[in-house]
């Protein structure tokens, strides 16, 4: 995973609250293998209309959106399922840090799992954010060491848990780390089974018993 | 004397196998649900040449994709949606996983199998790539949804890595009253601390009005936690709990189940535990109620009126009235029981258990719907309890339509969608904008709320519905 350390690029305003994760990729979408670029499918009904027509004065059709990699946007973003392909349209569209007042607590996780940072401000610097950027792409730097972000003149704090902030500045993955612990799970488990010995799955001695 | 201890320590403890240096926990993961969806954690898996470490400890459901009409992967008309079950049946088959496959007897939406299949147990830590995994929680298990990352981690390693969320209580005190069912409680909770009130919170419901719930009215209290922001709910084991677990398929038999019942019996909040927050209703402040908006945090009592955003003082939610109201096609200030509906959908992992349905038919018993619909049991096990009971015949005569189960309208992943402008009363979790299809207005509520609904054509007070009242006076002077 590509660390993240500080970001000076073009910041794009969502201002909407409860960008919910079936508006970031609607469920017809998430059939498709990755390998199609998730990136076309994010925000999809919210800048389309109903015949698939580009909504032209939508934020990410402005002239440098392409160019943009961070999305600054109002409370409970990210909000309701757990597809990480939420987290792939945004990646794949091209960006690298989501700031908001709060943040769905799946889609946070995802976020951090693909590189994503997603940066935790205050309720009116998420206001004062929205207004420096205006309705076009702006210039934005995010610096996640010292936890800034800056945006014309405007300068404010942004909050993340050390452990996600410690991944990403570092590019970790968890499958790695996690299997440098490999005994101590084989030791756990034989323990914890022998303790909780019901937890073993026991398939039923017929496949169609059922209970009304 | 130790500590006291919140129900949900005593889990997390449990299962702790490690913890690191910033205050992470690895913990072990003792039931993982898999389904259609979940290709992408096995694609991770196969670029790393990576085996699943417990396919003992992993199912697979075939419920997201699934066709209601059909049982047969033939009749499937979308080749991309077919090949979505069928990837779930040769991942499964390829790592040694038990499937619960289409045409499987067992088949269910994986929040309804795993309790009714005795796979879901309390104490236990269980995860799925779906957000209404909380579900589980009911019978005192931490469970929680996790994306497709973290699902390849499970896979890999039947650990997953967490922080430790604070926690909160929700107490119920009092009695609900006839009419009011745990949907009630929930939207009633979420509307009072938002759609992320919760977040960062475990959440255990305690309380009379709790303890008196059925496991079926549990699971789906705890099902919405989510809608909250809630990481996790949870309801400590009871006798009602036990009662359920005796003789589930996949349950403990014999002695174990003894042994276990002892252990599962200590799973409760210990008096003086100390919780980070505390909410308290009481019974008799909630009451049917069903959301307006395009956030499950945007719901009321069934008897008041829209919000009108110029009445609002909060800019912020003056500006989100105003949107929500844009999308639902609603007048500010309009009453709620003179919003008419287009259809009805009786369904999903929320509010499609055999209890549900009986509630829904109830109301329909002998009424026509004005309205078309479907109702899609919560497993193909509640659809053949529901055909025992005649409660087919009541949908069927009442011009709804009986399908299959899985996750159909709820999020239309099958292709089972609610055409743009319409309005459905929905018994499910998510009135997002867009959820059951591109611009569906969805409005949330109980099974029985969704039955005066389609009887009504238009959203209705099922207790007045009952007591044989005819609702239809028209609304004068509502602000």
């Amino acid at each position: 995973m590509q660390p993240i350390t500080v970001l000076d690029t073009l910041g794009v305003a969502l201002a909407a609250a409860n960008v919910d994760t079936d508006q970031l990729i609607p469920a017809r979408f998430m059939k498709e293998p990755r390998s199609v670029g998730y990136g076309q499918f994010l925000l999809y009904d919210v800048r389309h209309d109903e015949q698939g027509t580009p909504d032209a004065s939508f934020i990410l059709h402005r002239p440098g959106a392409g160019d943009a990699e961070v999305m600054v946007s109002r409370r409970n973003f990210g909000a309701g399922s757990s597809r990480e392909a939420a987290v792939y349209a945004l990646v794949d569209y091209g960006f690298r840090c989501v700031v908001a007042p709060s943040f769905g607590d799946i889609f946070a996780s995802n976020a951090v799992n693909n590189g994503l940072l997603p940066a935790m401000v205050e309720e009116d610097d998420a206001e004062r954010l929205l207004s420096a950027l205006g309705d076009a792409p702006a210039a934005i730097h995010v610096d996640l060491d010292k936890q800034a972000i800056r945006v014309a003149e405007v300068e404010v704090s942004f909050s993340i848990s050390p452990v996600w902030r410690t991944k990403l500045l570092n590019g970790w993955d968890d499958i790695d780390m996690t299997r440098q612990h490999a005994d101590t799970i084989t030791d756990f488990s034989a323990q914890y089974t022998a303790q909780f010995p019901w937890t073993a799955a026991q398939p039923p001695e017929s496949t169609l018993i059922s209970k009304g | 004397m130790s500590t006291p201890t919140t129900l949900f320590d005593k889990v997390w403890r449990a299962h702790e196998v490690h913890r690191s240096e910033s205050g992470q926990s690895l913990l072990w993961i003792d039931r993982h649900f898999v389904h259609e969806g979940s290709f992408h954690a096995f694609n991770k898996l196969a670029e790393r040449q990576l085996p699943v470490a417990r396919p003992d400890l992993t199912f697979g459901i075939a419920d997201h994709y699934v066709p209601t009409l059909t049982r047969d992967l033939a009749g499937v008309a979308d080749p991309k949606v077919r090949s979505m079950i069928e990837l779930l049946s040769h991942n499964t088959q390829r790592h040694g996983v038990t499937l619960f496959g289409l045409d499987d007897p067992r088949q269910g939406i994986v929040h309804v199998l795993g309790p009714e299949q005795g796979l879901t147990q309390p104490g236990m830590v269980m995860v799925c790539g779906d957000s209404h995994t909380a579900t589980h929680g009911a019978f005192g298990s931490i469970a929680f949804g996790i994306g497709a990352s973290e699902v390849a981690h499970v896979l890999a390693t039947q650990t997953l890595w967490q922080s430790k969320p604070k926690v909160m209580r929700i107490t119920v005190e009092g009695q609900l009253a006839e009419g009011i069912t745990a949907k009630d409680i929930a939207l009633t909770w979420i509307a009072r601390l938002g759609a992320d009130g919760a977040r960062g919170y475990a959440i255990e419901y305690a309380g009379e009005a709790i303890r008196s719930l059925s496991m079926e009215a549990r699971l789906t209290l705890c099902n919405l936690s989510i809608e909250g922001g809630g990481r996790c709910g949870m309801i400590a084991p009871d006798q009602t709990t036990f009662d359920y677990l005796r003789d589930r398929p996949w349950s403990p038999k014999g002695r174990a189940f003894e042994q276990a019942c002892t252990y599962w019996a200590t799973l409760y909040s210990d008096p003086g535990a100390r919780f980070d927050l505390e909410v308290t209703l009481h019974a008799d402040e909630i009451a049917p109620t069903v959301t307006w908006g395009v956030s499950p945090e945007e719901a009321l009592p069934i008897d008041r009126a829209v919000p009108d955003p110029e009445q609002l003082n909060d800019p912020a939610k003056a500006r989100q009235a105003r949107d929500s109201l844009a999308y639902m096609g609603l007048t500010a200030g309009q009453k709620l029981t003179d919003i008419n509906i287009d259809r009805v959908f009786i369904g999903s992992c929320t509010n499609a258990r055999i209890e549900d349905l009986r509630a829904a038919a109830a109301v329909l018993a002998g009424q026509k719907s004005r309205v078309p619909g479907m109702v899609s049991p919560g497993s193909t096990q509640v659809k053949t309890q529901a055909e025992a009971e005649g409660l087919d015949r009541i949908f069927i005569d009442a011009g709804l339509e009986w399908r299959h189960s899985g996750c159909s309208m709820c999020v239309g992943m099958n292709g089972d969608l609610v055409a743009s402008g319409e309005r459905c009363a929905s018994t499910t979790n998510r009135n997002f904008k867009g959820r059951q299809g591109p611009g569906a207005r969805t409005h949330l509520m109980s099974p029985a709320m969704v039955a005066a609904a389609a009887v009504s054509g238009r959203l209705a007070d099922v207790r007045t519905l009952t007591a044989g009242a005819d609702s239809s006076v028209q609304a004068s002077g509502a602000h």
